[in-house]
Formats: structure tokens, sequence, C-alpha cells
């Protein structure tokens, strides 16, 4: 197996990651890649605390982690790599080749207008989304394995079904 | 007319009413055992449910720690263990000696948590927390 999902998540590891992606897809790790996570060790630790004894959790900043993917890929395990934002994953996108982007949850915030029942979008992130999809990365927006992958084009005219 | 008898019969219904605790998880979770512990019991109004859908985690964190302000309670139920309102809880409680979180909240630990006025709430919490871990069973199927 490899990296299976690339996920944005302004959550991070939560239910939906953890149960709802993870035992579907019998993930075995997970990469966060988030600076201010990879720099406090108490929320690596509430995050570990968050997983089953089976799951490990990497972490990593936006720059180590540019570096560090291909291991990831090439890991026999199922894994899952989550950002808590797009312009994370677009540093992803850029410098380790990823080619899908989820995403997962972009939660309600002043400046934001609400896309889908669980993305909410500022025009800068719009446009971010749209320069991850001019560098070739396929993205779609799903919450959970069961819902209907919706593309970047539904997604930003609000068309969740 | 004695005075007394312009009290309440029990002075306990008063405490019934009195908020002691935060419940919150995903979807319906938070409201939907409040209003199973109110229909058991008539106690649920001491059980203050919080849905957090659409909120980001710095938003789940501000409404709970609000909510516990407010309300002036210690004590807060949750579902899941890696659940957003489970990591949010644990930031706020960080630091905090006095009050507790509890994650893998069911119902008849709430209902333990409700009967147990005469108790500091984050003592009668982290009972109910033992008495909701024994109540779980499994029958049939090779049982």
């Amino acid at each position: 197996m490899t990296l299976v999902l690339y996920r944005i998540d302004d959550r991070l590891i939560h239910g939906q990651v953890v149960v709802g992606w993870g035992q579907p897809l019998d993930l075995r790790f997970i990469v966060l890649v988030d600076d201010a996570v990879a720099e406090s060790d108490w929320e690596q630790e509430l995050y570990r605390m968050g997983v089953p004894p089976e799951m490990e959790v990497y972490f990593h900043t936006a720059d180590d982690a540019v570096n560090a993917v291909a291991k990831y890929q090439a890991d026999p395990r199922p894994g899952l790599l989550l950002t808590g934002d797009i312009a994370t994953m677009r540093k992803l996108v850029d410098g380790a080749g990823v080619t899908a982007v989820n995403v997962g949850g972009i939660h309600s915030k002043p400046g934001r207008v609400q896309r889908m029942r669980y993305v909410f979008l500022s025009p800068e992130e719009e446009q971010q989304l749209r320069d991850l999809a001019a560098r070739g990365a396929k993205v779609t927006a799903q919450d959970v394995p069961g819902a209907r992958p919706v593309s970047l084009d539904d997604l930003l005219a609000g068309n969740e079904s | 007319m004695n005075e007394s008898m312009t009290q309440p019969a029990n002075d306990d219904a008063q405490s019934h009413g009195v908020p002691r605790a935060i419940v919150a998880g995903h979807g319906e979770f938070a409201a939907g055992l409040v209003s199973a512990v109110e229909q058991i019991t008539g106690r649920g109004t001491q059980l203050i449910p919080v849905s957090v859908a659409k909120l980001s985690v710095q938003d789940i964190e501000e409404l709970l720690r609000s909510k516990m302000l407010e309300h002036g309670v210690k004590v807060i139920f949750t579902d899941l263990q890696a659940g957003s309102c489970t990591m949010a809880s644990r930031r706020i409680l960080r630091g905090m000696d006095d009050a507790i979180l509890v994650a893998g909240t069911n119902l008849p630990l709430l209902l333990d948590f409700v009967f147990a006025e005469g108790r500091p709430a984050p003592e009668a919490a982290r009972h109910a927390a033992e008495r909701g871990r024994a109540a779980i069973n499994a029958y049939g199927a090779g049982a």
C-alpha cells in the first residue's frame, strides 16, 4: 500500500478521519503536516491519544513533509496524509508530487462563504483550490467514504448533491 | 401558615435542574442523550447539550469554554476519544486541576451522573465513567 488519501481537514485528527476513513481503509498510519503541531510536544501527544493503538501518527512541518512524502508513499502499510489548510497542501502538490487532494472539512469562519455542508471558503481559498487543480491535482470534496466525491467545479458552485 | 410549608416538599427537587455538566459530540449525539436522560429521570436539565456541526476546532474550543463559564460547570462528557469535542476539551482542561473530561460517554453513565447530586460534579463524573464502562454487555451469537 501507500498513502491512500491526501486530505485537507481543519479539524486534523478527529472522528471522521480515525473511524470514518480509518476503518474501511484499514489505515495503519497518519502523516499530520502542520507547522504548529510539529512544534508542540503537547499537541502531538493529544493527537496520538486520539488514535487506536494499531495506528501510528507522524508529525511534520510543511517544509519537512515535502521531502518525507516519498518515504511514506513507499511504506507497505496504508496511510493517510492530513493538512489543516489548503496552503500547506499546495506545498506538497508543488514539492512532493501529490496528484489527488481530498477536501474533507474546512469549517465556518469570518470571511468564508458556505459552499457545502462541511466546506466554507474565502475568495482566497477558492483561488487556492483552483491553483491546486491548475497544477495537475485532482481536487474533490468528500467528508466520508460513503459520500459521493464532489468535483471542484461543483464544490465551488455549491452543488453538493 | 407555617413558614416551612411554603418551602418545596423536597429541597432536592430544586437542585435537579441545576446545570452540572456539558455533553458534546457528533451530530445530534448530545441532544439525543440529554433527551433520553430527561425522559427516563426528569433530570435532563443538569446536562447542557452542545452541537458543534460546521464549527472549526478553534470555534469548538471557544464555544465549550464559554458554556463552561456561563453555567459554572467543570465537567464535560464527549463521545469519541478522537473527536473534535474531546480534543478541544482537553485543551480547555489543560491546567484546570478541578475539572474533568469523560470521553466515550453512554446513557448508563449519564444516568448515574444525574442521580449523584450529593457529590461534587467531577467526583460524580469519575464514578459515572466506571458505571458506564461496566454497563456494556454483548448477548447472543456465541456468548
